[in-house]
């Protein structure tokens, strides 16, 4: 031993490369962790993070370079390696079975019992336990589908601690998360820490890595571009080593110059694929030159409300009226025709026809009209023509138009889903997470063009999840909860902690909250 | 969030009301039947639980399957040729139970092509299982000899003095072997899948296997594992044809069973026991077809009308109420959520 006692590195990673067939996720990456810490990992979506820990984690396999546990170097080929050693991971799509019960999924593939036979109580006791220890309150005997997603992450969690892992990775954890939901979350973390166990959280939230992290280390583009601590860095210093250039984190605007209603929407009740009433009763209307922001955790209803508009799900009861048209239950070419643009909100199964073309693409919904169809029979000079225009237009990086669209980067792909939408006279904008999971350049420009809509007079109906997007963009947000609004104010007196507390359910605390329509 | 404790499940451990009313209900019809006609009551339940083991083997053999995440539509074929070749294996070696091996072991051993072709290979698993069919009825149909013969098939065996209680005693303790057999596995069957730590796994590779892989648990071994298992149930299912109820081969004896095996898991909710009460149901049938046919003249003056009715429509019923029965469940029943999904990491 060194006089001054050297802080303990729990776990190290020496030189990682790892390549995918024409990427190279991770280029001799390093890191070290040190026990009872919290290192972030920040960098956007395909910067390499989630390959890193993947490795760490024994789900991949580098190709070169070492990884260290305790000082050892091992090789981990697979999660129960890990899992023997002490690494935990939580993923972001959480690996738990909805069936199963908490106790079930917790002792999944470290089973107890008599021989063959399980033995649940064993578990169940263990379980409590570890509940009470970390702060961490779950039911064992219930079913992982009925609980909250704050709920289930908690099990992720467990079952992490339950196999003695001392080394937790955290992927994304606050993805799912409501704010107060998330400041549950920084204190199971510290509780964690301060009970001996090292963390890496993963995120692209500049304000969590802030608020969370000892050290934070930057990755872009598969190489680590920078470490620094919470106290030597700034949101802004933040975004431009994860971008590598400067960025503008608030989205410039002008004030809203609203017009007459372009959709209103009258207690409509849809159901989801099971037949669950999903959204009950809602009411909503936005008009021409404004944003309405749509706030929420995911699974509210908000999915189903944009198909019921769209006309790609069918309503049980209520009325659509676009322009005041009535247009429940009309099919989506006609709800399209009246001028409607949707970005859906999955865009790999909704907005693109993936073994098509950039230029097929970018016709889906006008392939049958002049000028790219004449009669019966297409017209590709025409097509292609419009495809070379809006791919210059809209900066959508590709080889070329003929590329199939399954090849693009993911903002690339939803530039081209926005160029499709928004390349002719738009009067109603329906934006479903439009910025989910791309870079931070296309997440600008996306963002320019939805603002550019409304300045044109658009009406534009925003649905995201990221409430800093629904903040920033929006003139007025609706908080959904339960499959209806619950209230609904102007954006600039918005706070986040208020929000926040809607989305969790909370009643709105005063009638000065809901807007007078 | 709400705390659920109410949603059934099978190893819950609720008392059944409604499973009890139905079965009390038969049990009481069962005995009118009997206190009216013994004879023939005896021989209907005798014949329904005949009927009804190729059935719930083969529905434990898909079961098995799908619960890991592989459908097998292949069942039939599985049957076939299992039943052919434990055939033929009576017929040079005349020893039943050596038979009776080769036909579980064939039966493994298609199931086994059959893992390989969805797992390793990756072939649509709905075409892996008709490959298995368009196989087996080629395969048993090109080699079939007439004319060969055996010494005789699986007997009886009587459980002393239980066999003696009425009712019961004939209908349960007067059984060849496989059907003992399949009577003991539907109980095995259960325990493994609810009960044990293979159990769990293989339910959890069946519906998230993702979650399976990531604490350590090889979710291609555990589905090769299960699908061999459901092969040798098939191929038990297929001996019981050759070499217990009828001990001869025929083109094509199969007949369809293994499909409503299929129509009788998914009635069952991928359950051992609910897959048994739709066995009966259909052995049921098919016992009071024959039993129809075969009391034509005997019957009461306000059934004439069945005498009337040309043999071959009271010989669909048991058809028809598969078909009754699939149009009645599948909407409503859920399957695996993995099922047919090949596992790829990346």
């Amino acid at each position: 031993m060194t006089a001054a006692p050297a802080p303990e590195v729990v776990l190290e990673a020496r030189g990682i490369t790892k390549r995918f067939p024409g990427v190279i996720a991770n280029e001799h990456v390093s890191l070290k962790l040190q026990r009872g810490e919290v290192l972030a990992l920040l960098g956007e979506n395909g910067a390499g993070k989630t390959t890193l820990m993947n490795i760490l984690y024994g789900m991949y396999h580098q190709d070169a370079g070492e990884v260290l546990v305790r000082g050892q170097a091992v090789r981990i080929s697979g999660p129960s390696d890990s899992i023997s050693r002490g690494i935990g991971m939580v993923h972001q799509h959480f690996m738990l079975v909805p069936v199963f019960t908490v106790a079930e999924n917790i002792i999944l593939g470290a089973e107890t019992g008599n021989g063959p036979f399980l033995d649940l109580s064993v578990a169940r006791r263990q379980i409590r336990e570890l509940s009470q220890r970390y702060n961490l309150d779950v039911d064992p005997d219930a079913y992982v589908k009925d609980l909250s997603v704050g709920q289930q992450q908690r099990v992720e969690i467990i079952k992490a601690l339950y196999r003695k892992a001392d080394i937790l990775i955290l992927d994304e954890p606050t993805a799912v998360l409501t704010p107060q939901e998330t400041q549950e979350l920084f204190a199971i973390i510290r509780s964690l820490t301060s009970q001996g166990a090292s963390v890496i959280f993963i995120t692209h939230k500049l304000k969590e890595v802030l608020a969370i992290a000892d050290r934070i280390m930057v990755l872009r583009r598969g190489r680590v571009v920078g470490e620094t601590t919470p106290q030597a860095a700034s949101e802004r210093s933040l975004a431009e080593m994860m971008v590598g250039r400067s960025v503008m984190l608030e989205v410039e605007k002008q004030e809203a110059n609203p017009g007459a209603t372009v959709l209103a929407i009258e207690r409509l009740v849809v159901d989801d694929d099971r037949g669950q009433q999903v959204v009950n009763g809602l009411s909503l209307e936005v008009r021409a030159g404004e944003i309405l922001g749509v706030a929420g955790v995911q699974g509210n209803g908000q999915t189903e409300l944009v198909e019921a508009i769209t006309g790609l799900r069918a309503a049980r009861s209520g009325r659509v009226l676009i322009n005041g048209h009535d247009l429940t239950n009309a099919s989506p070419r006609r709800v399209s025709e009246t001028g409607s643009a949707h970005v859906p909100e999955d865009r790999q199964e909704d907005g693109l026809v993936l073994t098509y073309s950039v230029a097929d693409n970018l016709v889906l919904n006008r392939y049958y009209v002049a000028p790219f169809a004449r009669g019966v029979v297409r017209d590709e000079h025409a097509i292609m023509q419009h495809a070379e225009e809006l791919i210059d237009r809209y900066d959508v990086r590709t080889p070329s138009v003929l590329t199939p669209v399954s090849a693009l980067s993911g903002g690339n792909k939803q530039k081209v889903i926005i160029a499709r939408e928004l390349s002719r006279e738009v009067r109603l904008l329906i934006a479903a997470q439009p910025t989910r999971g791309i870079d931070v350049g296309s997440i600008e420009f996306i963002h320019q063009q939805i603002i550019a809509e409304r300045d044109r007079g658009a009406a534009v109906l925003l649905v995201s999840a990221e409430l800093d997007e629904i903040m920033a963009l929006s003139d007025r947000i609706a908080v959904m909860y339960h499959g209806q609004i619950v209230a609904t104010m102007p954006a600039a007196g918005a706070s986040r902690e208020e929000l926040g507390l809607l989305m969790a359910g909370a009643r709105p605390a005063a009638p000065a909250v809901s807007e007078a329509v | 969030m709400q705390m659920t404790s109410s949603v059934a499940r099978p190893s819950a451990a609720r008392i059944p009301w409604l499973s009890l009313g139905v079965w009390g209900a038969l049990a009481i019809l069962v005995l009118i039947a009997y206190a009216r006609a013994p004879q023939a009551t005896t021989a209907v339940l005798t014949s329904t639980i005949r009927q009804s083991t190729p059935i719930i083997l083969g529905a434990m053999a898909g079961i098995m399957c799908e619960r890991s995440g592989v459908i097998n539509i292949g069942i039939e074929g599985m049957m076939l040729i299992a039943a052919f070749l434990g055939y033929l294996a009576n017929v040079w070696t005349g020893n039943l139970l050596l038979a009776t091996a080769g036909a579980l072991l064939v039966g493994g051993a298609v199931g086994a092509f059959h893992a390989l072709m969805s797992i390793t290979l990756k072939v649509d698993q709905i075409i892996a299982g008709t490959v298995i069919n368009i196989l087996a009825v080629g395969f048993t149909g090109y080699f079939y000899q007439q004319g060969l013969t055996t010494r005789g098939k699986l007997a009886p065996i009587d459980i002393a003095p239980l066999s003696s209680i009425p009712i019961i005693g004939p209908v349960f303790f007067n059984n060849p072997p496989i059907t003992y057999a399949s009577l003991v596995l539907i109980v095995v069957i259960h325990v493994l899948l609810f009960r044990t730590a293979w159990g769990l796994r293989t339910r959890a590779v069946g519906e998230h296997p993702a979650a399976a892989d990531t604490v350590g648990i090889a979710v291609n071994r555990v589905r090769y594992i299960n699908v061999i298992i459901g092969g040798m149930l098939a191929g038990l299912a297929g001996g019981f044809l050759t070499l217990e109820a009828v001990g001869s081969f025929e083109r094509n004896m199969t007949n369809g069973r293994g499909f409503v095996s299929l129509a009788v898991m998914i009635f069952g909710k991928w359950t051992p026991f609910g897959a048994w009460g739709g066995s009966l149901l259909f052995g049921f049938a098919n016992a009071m077809q024959s039993q129809i046919q075969f009391l034509q003249n005997q019957l009461p003056p306000w059934l004439a009308w069945v005498s009337q009715t040309p043999p071959q429509f009271i010989g669909m019923l048991p058809y028809l109420l598969t078909i009754a029965v699939l149009a009645g469940f599948v909407g409503r029943a859920r399957p695996p959520a993995a099922i047919g999904k090949v596992y790829e990491k990346e």
